[in-house]
């Protein structure tokens, strides 16, 4: 019988030699990700009221992301109260303002293939890049989770996603996430997309992680690529020798998909997601031409160094467009030590771009770069509901960093392709 | 299990973040339950009554890990949410809260106000204003003694209590 990579996963974490789609299935976990937002701070008044401590401060990696720094009081508290939690309960994997929690845990090494990972967090998905399996879930059932050490999780069904071919210029794993929200909806609870074909085989595990990452947007279980021997490399980049049976998690050859979909990426043009939802995008060249007031590169989804240097790429001999202010906030401390050694900070700054501290920030309208009423945005994240990036009537548009460097050089949502030579 | 109540009905797509705004995401439930569904119906928040019940289209609850989406509903008072389908961590949190979250594929014949009376555990939701019955998925198995006890706090005490006794 042949088995998908999640039936896998699944099957090693509930103890279980196999498991079928429509199971329900109680899991161990390896490694608990919590973040400030629906961390201690909603947890630790449960465990209280519980009376009981953590099930394993090892396995536990505690990061401060989307209240850093501290803007009022309110944030100020937030973020002692995680500062006191990790002392209290001995969390030694515990990162204060290093970095956005699904970036820290690709650069620490913390993941690797075969492990069963929950994370408090919607784009914990993000993980799956790296072939195990990461649920993201709310502070409640997190709060399950460091008391017993267990989750219950549905087997999901696969939807395998092949991508052929090399891209055209200016296009980039975003623009295949924001097609596939348009393509297979947003609407796939039950189900994990898997993600393959020579295109990903090619792609960096930053650039995988950005499939994984954009899972949550397609309501996905989580989203996986199969373990590789760039898998491998990036481990021991990171400093972690990859377990001996890494190599092992992928699909079995012949594994029941529930749908198995092939693309072109050399069809594929710059995509942009028009307000409010990701799954509201086209072409880039069907995008009317639309005024902006700010242009944002940030998040867990947008910033690391592969993508501040495609907005280096744009910027290099131009300026942003007068009337238009292009903050970048890199994804952790070591994205902004990375672009500072190679120059990809100072094109950003020399073009006139703004620089904002590490964090979750504007993303989730928590940090420096909320939006006014009426305000029009393109930003490299994932989620442009309405209000998400601040005031409810303010427009976000999503795109790759490449599209939201043009556009904040053009001053309009623009085609990178024209900045690109 | 129950639960009467007026009917608030939305479209598809409805998400976290209109939910629970980010802007409010730092201020206790109180203030940010007013501003829960404010995007989409500025009444909502002020003029839902403990009881009521939501009623929406597909994917309701797409989005964030957000609980306070599923707390501020609750906080609120409503009684149940029917949905076509749910986002997966909204439908989650719900249940872990003692919401009960049920799957309606009937959810476009309700009309704002109709009222509904919706059983969780046997599967039923009667409109009494259509005199209407329809037999619904019901809470899943392993998950039923959990709601019914009130959400996971509850149950989590009852096995660490069953643990230590």
């Amino acid at each position: 019988m042949q088995h998908t990579l999640a039936q896998k996963l699944l099957a090693r974490a509930a103890g279980r030699s196999t498991v079928a789609p429509g199971e329900i299935v109680t899991c161990c976990v390896d490694l608990a990700l919590l973040l400030d937002s629906g961390g201690p701070r909603r947890i630790w008044p449960r465990l209280k009221e519980l009376g009981v401590g953590v099930w394993d401060p090892e396995r536990i990696v505690l990061v401060t992301d989307h209240f850093v720094p501290a803007v009022d009081a309110e944030s100020a508290a937030i973020l002692r109260l995680t500062r006191e939690f990790a002392r209290e309960f001995g969390i030694r994997r515990f990162f204060d303002m290093q970095g956005i929690g699904h970036v820290v845990l690709m650069e620490q090494g913390l993941l690797a293939p075969g492990m069963f990972v929950c994370g408090g967090d919607s784009h914990s998905s993000n993980g799956g890049a790296y072939a195990a399996y990461v649920m993201g879930l709310g502070a409640i059932e997190m709060t399950g989770v460091v008391v017993t050490g267990e989750i219950w999780a549905p087997v999901p069904e696969t939807i395998r996603v092949n991508w052929h071919g090399r891209f055209g210029r200016g296009v980039v794993a975003k623009d295949i996430m924001l097609m596939l929200c348009r393509e297979l909806g947003m609407e796939n609870a039950f189900r994990v997309i898997e993600y393959g074909g020579d295109t990903v085989s090619a792609m960096s595990m930053a650039e995988r992680a950005v499939l994984t990452n954009m899972a949550a947007e397609l309501g996905a279980e989580t989203g996986l690529v199969e373990a590789d021997q760039t898998t491998l490399a990036a481990l021991r980049e990171a400093g972690q020798e990859p377990p001996a049976d890494a190599l092992q998690w992928r699909s079995d050859a012949g594994a029941a998909y529930l749908a198995v979909h092939s693309f072109d990426a050399a069809a594929l043009e710059p995509q942009v997601a028009a307000p409010h939802s990701p799954g509201n995008s086209a072409p880039v060249s069907a995008c009317p031409p639309t005024r902006i007031d700010q242009a944002y590169v940030g998040s867990c989804m947008g910033a690391k160094l592969s993508d501040l240097r495609m907005v280096a790429e744009v910027l290099r001999g131009r300026r942003v467009a007068s009337g238009v202010r292009f903050l970048v906030a890199p994804a952790s401390q070591q994205t902004w030590r990375d672009a500072a050694a190679d120059g990809t900070l100072e094109a950003i700054t020399t073009a006139g771009a703004i620089l904002l501290p590490t964090g979750c920030g504007a993303c989730a309208a928590l940090g420096a770069g909320v939006l006014a009423e009426g305000e029009v945005c393109i930003s490299s994240t994932n989620r442009n509901f309405k209000g998400r990036m601040g005031a409810n009537s303010a427009a976000v548009y999503l795109g790759s960093p490449y599209t939201v460097a043009a556009s904040a050089v053009a001053g309009r949502i623009a085609d990178p392709r024209e900045f690109l030579t | 299990m129950s639960i009467r109540g007026r009917a608030w009905v939305f479209g598809d797509g409805i998400n976290t973040d209109v939910m629970a705004p980010g802007l409010y995401f730092k201020a206790p439930m109180e203030e940010m339950a007013r501003h829960c569904l404010e995007a989409v119906d500025p009444r909502f928040a002020s003029e839902v009554r403990p009881g009521d019940i939501v009623v929406a289209g597909r994917n309701f609850g797409v989005g964030s890990a957000r609980e306070q989406a599923a707390l501020a509903l609750k906080h609120l008072g409503v009684g149940a949410v029917l949905a076509i389908s749910f986002g997966r961590i909204f439908y989650r949190n719900a249940l872990n809260f003692g919401l009960p979250a049920l799957f309606f594929p009937a959810a476009g014949e309700v009309r704002p106000g109709d009222l509904l009376e919706v059983d969780a555990v046997a599967g039923q939701v009667t409109n009494h204003s259509l005199g209407r019955q329809y037999s619904v998925q019901s809470l899943p198995p392993h998950l039923m003694a959990m709601v019914a006890s009130g959400g996971l706090m509850p149950y989590l005490k009852a096995r660490l209590q069953g643990q230590s006794g």
